[in-house]
């Protein structure tokens, strides 16, 4: 079961990297992704959102949405698997909601720092995504918290790097028209190309 | 030398600003500085004087390749040739042309058969990587008005090495321009890079062209399609599809370099005389490469320790893995890059042993690819900034406690 549990965790990590394998929550990966510390924040916080909107979605899921979910209530036939995005994003942005207070009551210097992109981690489509797929694959509450977790991990490492890298490129001469997004954009794909040494393994 | 002074000093008020041949400087540029020390020298402050200057590090850094080059050329006549006694027949191409044209037999046990036989494939990839990569860097260094970047000496030099000796020569050329646009020019040039050029060319050819690149297919320079039973694989690939495959190979033919391969990897002793003059000039760091080996024989102690009843790669010991496709190589040209490894030196420390570490993880459980060192040292590229990072925020936070103390 633990062997089940950590190939799982090291698949969401490495294999399926939300940023470099699925290229998912693009827009806070290139615009937080100028510092160490701030990239760490977000990418705690991702991991934070994901490990618990992962698993309560799955919950939410498995007791109302599945077709056929209702029977508890002794209703078999309704189907409400048409409120499943609906239901998703709810959760999302609640949670979302609660993180943002919270650093905003224990670190205001990070909430400074991440700015808008901190409320904007509730349309971060790779959390969505995470959700999207524990739901397709029929995960169970533990696999899908791992699953979360693991997706967090992988999107916060492949941020810090991205903006370590970024940080070392400072001293770059980039030709002018590449400068900023542009240049982030090469550098990401050189990253998934990177992380495609992990493409193939099966665990 | 006089006379070549002289003949530089003559034509390079055509190249200087104003000059009739303005745009073209960095041509003039490249052979004199490499041939003569500039009398330019930095106007502001932090001046080193050293006699060893960027060009000449990377000269040595090609000197230090040569063995592997010349072991590269035995090998790849060498492997044609065996093959040709098992029944093989010369491949369809000029280089036969020559061959038979020149009146030369096919004998093995020759090594200068070998090495003249090896140099018609090897000096036509080092050649098309020259041209395609040379335009290249040409095309921004005229346009970005910078000189023709010294590391693409040792780049162009790296990427022949590491490809397979029949590889077709448009792979080698489209591999080179992307190493070296992508993985270098566009962050402005040599030093400003995260990648390895030869690295970034390499991966990028393997994942375009994962069926002739990744070490199934034979990679021989003969045609034995109509041999039977000639599987011709890589050792690795072998290793990795079945038990006991290494048993019968000799570990001495992987250290000497008479087994198939990239054309400059198989020799685990010409790499083993580049490192030597590579750690006693000082150009590369012995952290990094006493890192990999550290971390080579950890994870695969490890792996040889648990092992497994299904993957027959669980039990390879890494005696072995370290002769075995591009480890010694990577270990000493690539990981050792000074502008993609770590800068620190506990950086590179941690940076060398998580590249043996991912090596013998890619070679152990994807199936999919045998070998991992390329992957590995490029994976650690990408987070070699990250280390730095840690390592110098610790030193910061060692030293201003330090400071508060005192």
């Amino acid at each position: 079961m633990l062997e089940h549990y950590l190939s799982l965790a090291t698949k969401a990590v490495f294999v399926e990297n939300m940023a470099l394998a699925f290229f998912l929550g693009m827009c806070s990966f290139l615009a937080v992704s100028r510092r160490v510390e701030t990239a760490i924040g977000l990418g705690g916080a991702v991991i934070f959102v994901l490990g618990v909107c992962t698993p309560l979605n799955q919950i939410l899921y498995d007791l109302l949405l599945k077709e056929g979910s209702l029977a508890w209530l002794g209703l078999p036939d309704v189907d409400l698997g048409f409120l499943t995005f609906l239901t998703l994003i709810g959760t999302i942005a609640a949670v979302v909601q609660i993180v943002e207070m919270t650093i905003d009551r224990f670190s205001p210097e990070l909430y400074n720092a991440l700015g808008v992109f901190l409320p904007l981690i509730a349309v971060n489509c790779a959390i969505l995504g995470a959700s999207l797929f524990t739901v397709t694959r029929d995960y169970t509450v533990g696999e899908a918290t791992v699953f979360g977790l693991g997706s967090g991990i992988g999107w916060a490492i492949a941020i810090v790097g991205l903006a370590a890298i970024r940080e070392k490129l400072r001293y770059s001469n980039v030709p002018e028209p590449l400068r900023g997004l542009g240049i982030t954009f090469i550098i990401v794909g050189l990253m998934s190309v990177g992380f495609m040494a992990f493409s193939g393994i099966q665990l | 030398m006089k006379f070549l002074r002289n003949l530089f000093e003559k034509i390079e008020p055509n190249f200087e600003e104003g000059g009739r041949f303005e745009t073209w400087r960095p041509l003039f540029e490249m052979p004199y500085t490499i041939l003569f020390t500039t009398g330019e020298v930095t106007r502001t402050a932090s001046h080193v004087r050293d006699g060893l200057d960027l060009k000449r590090l990377m000269i040595t850094v090609v000197i230090a390749l040569l063995p592997c080059m010349i072991a590269g050329c035995w090998n790849i006549g060498y492997q044609g040739m065996l093959a040709m006694v098992q029944g093989a027949v010369p491949l369809d191409g000029w280089q036969t042309a020559v061959w038979e044209a020149l009146g030369l037999e096919y004998d093995f046990r020759s090594s200068f058969h070998c090495v003249v036989f090896g140099a018609l494939y090897f000096v036509p990839i080092y050649a098309v990587t020259m041209a395609a990569g040379g335009i290249a860097e040409l095309i921004f260094a005229i346009v970005r008005k910078h000189e023709i970047n010294e590391g693409f000496l040792v780049t162009s030099a790296l990427i022949p090495l590491v490809c397979p000796p029949n590889i077709p020569l448009w792979m080698v050329a489209l591999g080179t321009i992307f190493g070296v646009v992508l993985g270098k020019e566009v962050f402005g040039g040599v030093g400003m890079n995260f990648l390895n050029p030869a690295l970034t060319a390499r991966a990028f050819l393997f994942f375009a062209y994962p069926a002739f690149m990744s070490g199934d297919a034979p990679w021989i320079a003969a045609d034995f399609t109509a041999v039977d039973n000639f599987s011709g694989a890589t050792l690795l690939g072998q290793a990795a599809a079945a038990k006991g495959a290494l048993a019968d190979a000799s570990w001495s033919a992987a250290f000497w370099g008479s087994i198939p391969g990239s054309v400059g990897e198989t020799s685990t002793l010409a790499c083993l005389l580049g490192a030597a003059i590579l750690l006693i000039t000082r150009i590369a760091s012995y952290r990094t490469m006493g890192g990999v080996l550290a971390g080579t024989i950890f994870m695969a102690v490890v792996f040889n320790v648990s092992g497994s009843a299904t993957n027959p790669t669980f039990a390879v010991p890494w005696y072995w893995h370290v002769v075995l496709g591009g480890w010694a190589f990577g270990t000493v040209f690539m990981a050792t890059d000074p502008v993609s490894s770590s800068f620190t030196n506990g950086g590179k420390w941690v940076y060398g042993f998580m590249i043996g570490l991912l090596c013998i993880l890619i070679r152990v459980f994807n199936p999919a690819y045998p070998e991992g060192m390329m992957l590995a040292i490029l994976f650690m590229n990408m987070f070699a900034p990250l280390i730095d990072h840690f390592i110098v925020q610790a030193n910061i936070k060692r030293r201003l406690a330090r400071s508060a103390a005192a």
